[in-house]
């Protein structure tokens, strides 16, 4: 199982959970399993096309997926997902 | 390591200063040398609201010999549960003027420019040029992208934070020796998708927290000392009181410090993050789709009119329009059966952020008798019912 750690500001979209487990060979699979679980939170983080979107930052454990497979990055039991947004508040 | 121009030798320091930094020189780390860097070097925060205010108070309390603060704003009371270097006396003053007095009331040894100005591209490069670190205390994706292209053309250390309700960001992003924040953030988020402090909420403390981590971070760099966030990014969440931490790396595609950067020079900033500029209405829907408060009034003296609240639950507590239904602009896409088409129907919510999208997302699905209450329910509250609090 795979730790997915939701941002505060996509929290509304699943039901306040801060926190999710899912169980997922990749990093693409464990953003699939989300939306398919919160279908409110797909046009946040895919796009028409049924790509991820360019502005969200996904990282396993402290690494970010762009310098390692991108949503084809695998995940082992006990990894943490974490949707990195952007906020701008000050 | 970084080094700065600050041309040796420092200034000395009188007698006066050696009895104030007292704690500073007893650090073997900052010591007397430290503390006559720290009043030979320069530093600029950008924004004089939650993050700005702790920033700026530390920086001047540790003797950073000049500190520029910008911003155009003026002090407002809604500020004051988080901005702590304003005050109840300085209300509708300048927040530049109010953040100056209250910094050399702190510490008369330092010198303060104040730039009552917003940060464009006409002036960034000008105003940035004369201070060793930039600090980002802003508010929005537009002066966020600014304030790091200019720190990148600059070749200056960007200080950044970052806060929303319980989440907090800090890093470093210093194109010359790691990752920018374009490194991170290529592109900024659509329009709307992440809210604002102003629609969303904070935490009052947790600025506190983010501000004082960036005012450590600055100290340090221009010091010299110690490890900095560069190349590491910061998550705070209040909530849980957790910090983590992520490697960060320079993007090779990065289109402003990467090797075969597009970006070469200041662009239009509110284009690039799809956002109206400085000044411009905000809370309006746009293209004829928003309905005034005193036109509402008179329609609901007609006919009928269906009122759809999008706010949050709680937020009705505060303030609420009779005969008005709720649906959370979260759950509207999930809840359009409940909606009737053939129906004429206003939308609102606090400000007429929230319910713009709300419109963008029923216009989407069809809906064509739909308005958006431009202003939201504040607006009803200042030109229709004052007996409503404006929040």
């Amino acid at each position: 199982m795979t730790t997915l750690r939701i941002p505060t500001p996509l929290r509304p979209y699943t039901e306040g959970q801060g926190e999710l487990q899912v169980s997922a060979p990749t990093v693409g699979e464990a953003m699939r399993e989300l939306v398919s679980r919160y279908p409110a939170l797909r046009p946040h983080l895919f796009t028409e096309q049924d790509d991820l979107r360019s502005f969200v930052n996904l990282f396993v454990n402290d690494e970010d997926i762009r310098r390692l497979d991108g949503a084809g990055t695998p995940l082992s039991d006990g990894d943490r997902l974490m949707i990195i947004p952007s906020i701008a508040g000050g | 390591m970084f080094t700065f121009p600050s041309p040796p030798p420092n200034p000395p320091l009188t007698h006066e200063e050696i009895l104030r930094y007292s704690r500073h020189l007893l650090i073997p780390e900052v010591g007397l040398d430290g503390q006559r860097k720290l009043k030979g070097s320069s530093a600029l925060v950008i924004g004089t609201g939650g993050l700005g205010s702790p920033v700026a108070l530390y920086l001047a309390a540790a003797g950073v010999g000049h500190i520029g603060l910008v911003d155009f704003d003026v002090v407002d009371s809604s500020n004051l549960q988080r901005q702590v270097i304003h005050g109840t006396e300085r209300i509708g003053q300048l927040k530049v003027e109010s953040a100056r007095q209250r910094l050399l009331d702190l510490n008369p040894d330092i010198e303060v420019t104040a730039f009552n100005e917003p940060f464009t591209s006409e002036n960034a490069m000008r105003i940035a040029g004369d201070f060793d670190v930039i600090i980002d205390g802003t508010d929005n994706f537009p002066t966020r992208y600014l304030t790091n292209d200019v720190c990148v053309l600059l070749g200056k250390p960007n200080v950044y934070g970052s806060i929303f309700r319980f989440d907090g960001q800090a890093s470093v992003f210093y194109a010359k020796e790691g990752p920018c924040y374009r490194c991170l953030f290529p592109e900024p988020p659509p329009p709307g998708l992440v809210p604002s402090c102003a629609e969303g909420g904070v935490l009052g403390v947790l600025p506190g927290t983010i501000g004082t981590i960036q005012a450590t971070e600055a100290l340090k760099l221009l010091l010299g000392i110690g490890d900095t966030l560069l190349g590491k990014l910061l998550l705070y969440n209040a909530l849980d009181m957790s910090f983590e931490f992520v490697k960060l790396k320079k993007n090779p595609n990065c289109r402003i410090c990467g090797p075969n950067p597009t970006v070469t020079g200041l662009i239009d900033y509110e284009e690039f993050c799809g956002v109206p500029g400085h000044g411009q209405d905000i809370g309006s829907a746009g293209a004829g789709w928003d309905i005034t408060a005193p036109d509402l009034a008179q329609r609901l003296q007609q006919n009928h009119v269906r009122l759809i609240d999008v706010r949050e639950p709680h937020e009705l507590q505060i303030s609420a329009l009779p005969g008005a239904e709720n649906i959370p602009l979260g759950q509207l896409a999930g809840r359009l059966s409940e909606l009737d088409s053939a129906q004429e129907m206003v939308l609102f919510c606090k400000t007429g952020s929230r319910s713009s999208r709300a419109l963008e997302l029923l216009l989407g699905a069809g809906f064509r008798k739909v308005k958006n209450l431009q202003g939201g329910i504040n607006a009803w509250a200042r030109e229709i019912d004052p007996s409503l609090p404006i929040y």
